[in-house]
């Protein structure tokens, strides 16, 4: 092997084994709170193996949904455990199961590894896939990007379901009724000045990336993510979102983004007798449209996942 | 090894690693923690396997589909998480209970 490909072999053995490493510490720990930081490292550590891996547009989302926005789900919940547990806050450990019977699942899992790794080793070196499919109907779906393409022309389907699961989700946290996030002490100066300069940036890099997803790594998710993470730092400074927002403005976001996608699906299956075919002249400003609906929805039913109640809460009282 | 090989490996070790912890493991938390690997786990091996082509572009939709996996597992995290602290606030933890002590009462 020459130089270049062993120093990549060994940054990929590197990052192989420290991802290997962290899962097992997270669970080897008895600290939560550890645990979760160590996840979001984990995160961090994927988003690089995408960007090894040729998956840019993966990397851009793990790093953004998988670490950031997972991690602040996991670290508000957890300081609500603290609130609501009676004893045993932060140390959880394992079941105390018996020796015998943990050996016994350490061999079974093992089985099930070396099945799985025997199945992988068997399969055949170079396998074409569906990347020159996707390749030669690309200048007819109106971006040039092929994952952008995949997501919202050709598998716009997956999409649309996709987005009625995230309202899905937010439709469960908020039937459950659990109590909002705990004020905090108010942001220092200095986090207020930084909150105040970074809102408008990430606004303008959510804005970029729905732009630059139809010709480069970005997109829809991408962009919604970047919102989400702009709303989290906002509640985390402590401003007053959903005092300022009304609970109707907030459902008309939210919703906006699946509506959009039934309308468009509803009138291609009446145009165009097939769900989500977009005529070919359009089909660039049609992904940009869906895709501009799809970054509000996603930006706002992820922050109001994290803010876990549902504003209109306070009404009724 | 080739690249897609050496990564579908590491992608079955995170799963197996996962799975292992889902099942050991007794606090909600570390529970929905391990599912959350056992997913990266399965969305290395997918776009590992996907990276086999011939020529130099990897393939699109698997890249896709690990997107909107990406996007539905976190959606799924938040429900469990809200499940696990109402959980916590009717039995008062959020740990499955001792069953080896209990029987021994």
């Amino acid at each position: 092997m020459d130089t270049v490909s062993l120093l990549l072999f060994s940054y990929d053995c590197l990052l192989a084994l420290s991802l290997l490493w962290i899962s097992w510490q997270i669970f080897a720990n008895a600290d939560l709170f550890r645990s979760i930081v160590l996840f979001i490292a984990f995160g961090l550590l994927m988003a690089l193996v995408w960007v090894r891996l040729d998956a840019p547009d993966i990397a851009l989302a793990e790093a953004a949904i998988g670490a950031g926005l997972t991690g602040a789900l996991l670290l508000s919940s957890l300081a609500r455990l603290d609130e609501t547990a009676m004893s045993g806050k932060n140390i959880s450990s394992g079941l105390p199961v018996r020796l015998t019977y943990r050996s016994l699942l350490t061999l079974v899992i093992m089985l099930v590894g070396g099945g799985l790794a025997y199945v992988i080793q068997s399969l055949p070196d170079e396998a074409e896939g569906l990347t020159a499919v996707v390749i030669e109907q690309l200048n007819n779906s109106g971006v040039s990007n092929p994952v952008t393409a995949v997501l919202l022309n050709f598998r716009g389907y997956d999409t649309l379901l996709e987005i009625m699961v995230l309202l899905l989700a937010l439709l469960g946290v908020w039937s459950l009724k659990i109590s909002p996030i705990s004020g905090g002490p108010p942001a220092g100066a200095m986090l207020d000045y930084l909150v105040r300069l970074l809102i408008p940036v990430l606004i303008l890099v959510a804005a970029y990336l729905l732009w630059v997803g139809a010709h480069a790594p970005g997109g829809a998710f991408q962009a919604g993510s970047v919102l989400a993470a702009a709303c989290v730092l906002l509640l985390l400074a402590g401003w007053n979102i959903p005092d300022s927002i009304s609970s109707n403005v907030l459902r008309i976001l939210v919703i906006l983004g699946p509506v959009t996608f039934v309308i468009t699906s509803l009138l291609s299956l009446y145009f165009n007798q097939h769900l989500l075919a977009y005529p070919a002249a359009y089909a660039g400003q049609l992904i940009l449209l869906l895709e501009a609906a799809a970054t509000l929805s996603i930006g706002f039913i992820l922050a109001a996942l994290f803010l876990g109640n549902d504003p209109s809460a306070g009404d009724s009282k | 090894m080739s690249q897609p090989v050496f990564y579908s490996t590491i992608g079955i070790g995170l799963f197996c690693i996962g799975l292992y912890a889902l099942i050991v493991q007794s606090h909600l938390l570390r529970r929905i923690l391990a599912i959350n690997i056992m997913g990266s786990g399965v969305f290395l091996l997918l776009v590992a396997l996907g990276g086999r082509g011939t020529t130099g572009i990897p393939d699109p939709v698997a890249h896709a589909m690990v997107i909107t996996g990406i996007v539905v597992a976190v959606s799924a995290t938040a429900l469990a998480l809200v499940i696990m602290l109402q959980l916590s606030q009717t039995s008062g933890r959020a740990q499955q209970p001792d069953k080896s002590q209990d029987s021994r009462h």
